[in-house]
């Protein structure tokens, strides 16, 4: 485990050194993009990719936006601190499940936080 | 020590995966600097599709174009529900329409000839030409024709089905095995790993079962196997012992499951133990990445296309980006999901990389549920992230179905077995 924690600070911390880097080297892909399109990207979560990326597997059995058609539950009508509570949940196994628990225990709490965030906020108007 | 050689190395992976993938785009004036952002995609199946919509819902000022010849799409998953009765070839078809209206993907239904990877050009069958500033390529597989003694494409499509792509095939099998006589012998002849859907012939082998306990009860399954284990291999076995008692006989690769030879003409398999008449015997080939990774050069000595697991990206080709079945990556199996998984992880890379930013780090996500009869589903998960080797699966996670699982809990995943291709099929088409 240790190692693992050691790992994923790395990680950061190399994100972050070349996505500084890259970001001082493309002035002018910048400036060359909003020459072209007037029209703003659509952008979910801008401001966490890692949430987004966590998120957008979920939706494979819980629907697009995590909104579900079938049996399997709709996950976008609910407070993040409700997912959160609830992904915790079956990550312990207080929460019974079929396979939420196996998913879960894939995840640190930290990154559980990012999905329900994710989730929290990803349809506003369905709450 | 380990731990130190560990993070040298997952830094170099790194230095030379992500960096180097950053650096190639800054290299390559024409997508880092170019106005367009033209994605085009091969392959209109979980990965390709999944790909083609997310890119558009992700970042709606790239254009994105796909390419798939058929305007109806056929999924392998719950094809076996099909051969077992329980679903009919209308409820696994799906269209692109509500890509192409929904989420402005532009559909072109046509054949890729040639990826003229110094053009950055997809050429068509009709002649035509895409330009592309990045080309996501998901063909799916293709079958090694010759990998046995009697075996051939023509014996595939008259006597021998694989039904391992879905559509004609699979309707094809599931006439043999309606015409059938009661006591006849199905033979299911898997291949060794790697391919496509690593639980699926053990699935189809129990809704076979499943069809004919119901309709042909004097009938047998024989699986001649490949491999001397296979995936969900005790679940399976115990709910074959408790649904189909007698019906279902797994013969490993040692215990005479091994294939040396076939004979369409005489409907026999020869292995190391003898010569075995089969009523209906559905081969499934080893296989590689589909023909046009092939033809691309972007196949390595494997048969498979590697990728730098943080983008998908080939280490090949840059600029190309490699995802589902046709991809090797890592501890992933080849399954609809996992292409789903991993189409995402690319679109969202490219979004970034287009924004001259780097991708996030990869987080990848398998379920595969098994149907072993209308009420009994089990299934398989695993979380993948990146580590020193590459898509490695996060140890205390995933898993299979407990084994002392009561008939609630398999009632339950066969329940969400269907909630799940309802939900992946409109994450993907609709």
């Amino acid at each position: 485990m240790a190692v693992k924690q050691e790992i994923r600070l790395t990680v950061c911390a190399l994100f972050f050194t070349v996505i500084s880097a890259g970001g001082s080297m493309l002035p002018a892909d910048c400036s060359a993009s909003s020459r072209s399109s007037r029209q703003a990207p659509v952008i979910q979560s801008e401001s966490s990719p890692r949430g987004q990326i966590l998120s957008l597997s979920c939706a494979s059995c819980h629907g697009t936006d995590g909104k579900s058609v079938g049996i399997i539950p709709s996950i976008n009508s609910f407070s993040a601190e409700y997912i959160e509570t609830a992904l915790k949940g079956f990550k312990t196994g207080a929460r019974p499940s079929t396979v939420m628990s196996r998913h879960a225990k894939g995840y640190t709490d930290d990154e559980l936080k990012l999905i329900a965030e994710y989730f929290g906020t990803v349809s506003p108007n369905t709450k | 020590m380990n731990d130190k050689l560990s993070r040298r190395d997952f830094n170099k992976l790194l230095l030379t995966g992500v960096a180097g993938s950053a650096l190639g785009l800054f290299g390559n004036s024409k997508s880092a600097f170019a106005s367009t952002k033209r994605v085009v995609v091969i392959g209109g199946g979980f990965g390709g599709a999944s790909a083609a919509k997310y890119l558009r819902k992700l970042d709606s000022s790239i254009q994105v174009t796909l390419v798939e010849p058929k305007a109806v799409y056929y999924t392998c998953p719950l094809s076996n529900w099909v051969l077992g009765g329980l679903k009919s070839m209308d409820d696994i078809a799906h269209t692109y329409a509500v890509l192409q209206s929904k989420y402005q993907v532009n559909i072109v239904a046509d054949v890729v000839t040639e990826i003229d990877i110094a053009k950055n050009t997809v050429k068509l069958k009709s002649g035509k030409a895409l330009p592309y500033d990045r080309l996501i390529v998901s063909p799916g597989i293709d079958f090694k024709w010759d990998f046995l003694e009697g075996y051939s494409e023509t014996v595939a499509n008259t006597q021998m089905p694989h039904a391992w792509q879905a559509g004609s095939q699979t309707i094809l099998l599931h006439k043999q095995l309606l015409d059938m006589k009661d006591g006849g012998r199905v033979f299911i002849c898997p291949p060794a790993n790697p391919f496509r859907c690593p639980p699926g012939p053990y699935e189809r082998a129990s809704l076979i079962a499943a069809y004919l306990k119901a309709n042909k009860p004097l009938s047998k399954v024989i699986i001649f196997d490949a491999k001397d284990k296979f995936s969900k291999q005790g679940l399976f076995k115990k709910g074959w012992e408790r649904l189909y008692p007698g019906m279902i006989e797994w013969r490993s690769n040692v215990m005479g499951g091994k294939i040396t030879k076939v004979d369409a003409g005489t409907m026999t398999v020869t292995t190391e133990f003898g010569v075995e008449k089969g009523d209906v015997i559905n081969l499934i080939p080893a296989q590689r990445a589909g023909k046009i990774a092939v033809d691309a050069s972007l196949t390595d000595a494997t048969g498979w296309c590697p990728i730098n697991p943080v983008s998908f990206e080939s280490t090949l080709h840059p600029g190309i980006h490699v995802i589902g079945d046709a991809s090797a990556a890592g501890a992933m199996p080849k399954s609809g999901f996992a292409a789903s998984s991993q189409g995402k992880v690319a679109a969202a890379a490219i979004v970034r990389l287009f924004q001259g930013k780097v991708p996030a780090a990869p987080s990848l996500v398998n379920t595969c549920y098994s149907l072993l009869a209308e009420n009994y589903g089990i299934s398989v998960a695993g979380v993948y992230k990146l580590a020193a080797e590459g898509i490695v699966e996060i140890k205390d996670a995933g898993g299979i179905t407990p084994i002392d699982a009561d008939d609630n809990h398999l009632a339950q995943e066969a329940m969400f077995a269907q909630g799940w291709y309802q939900n992946i099929s409109l994450d993907t088409w609709g």
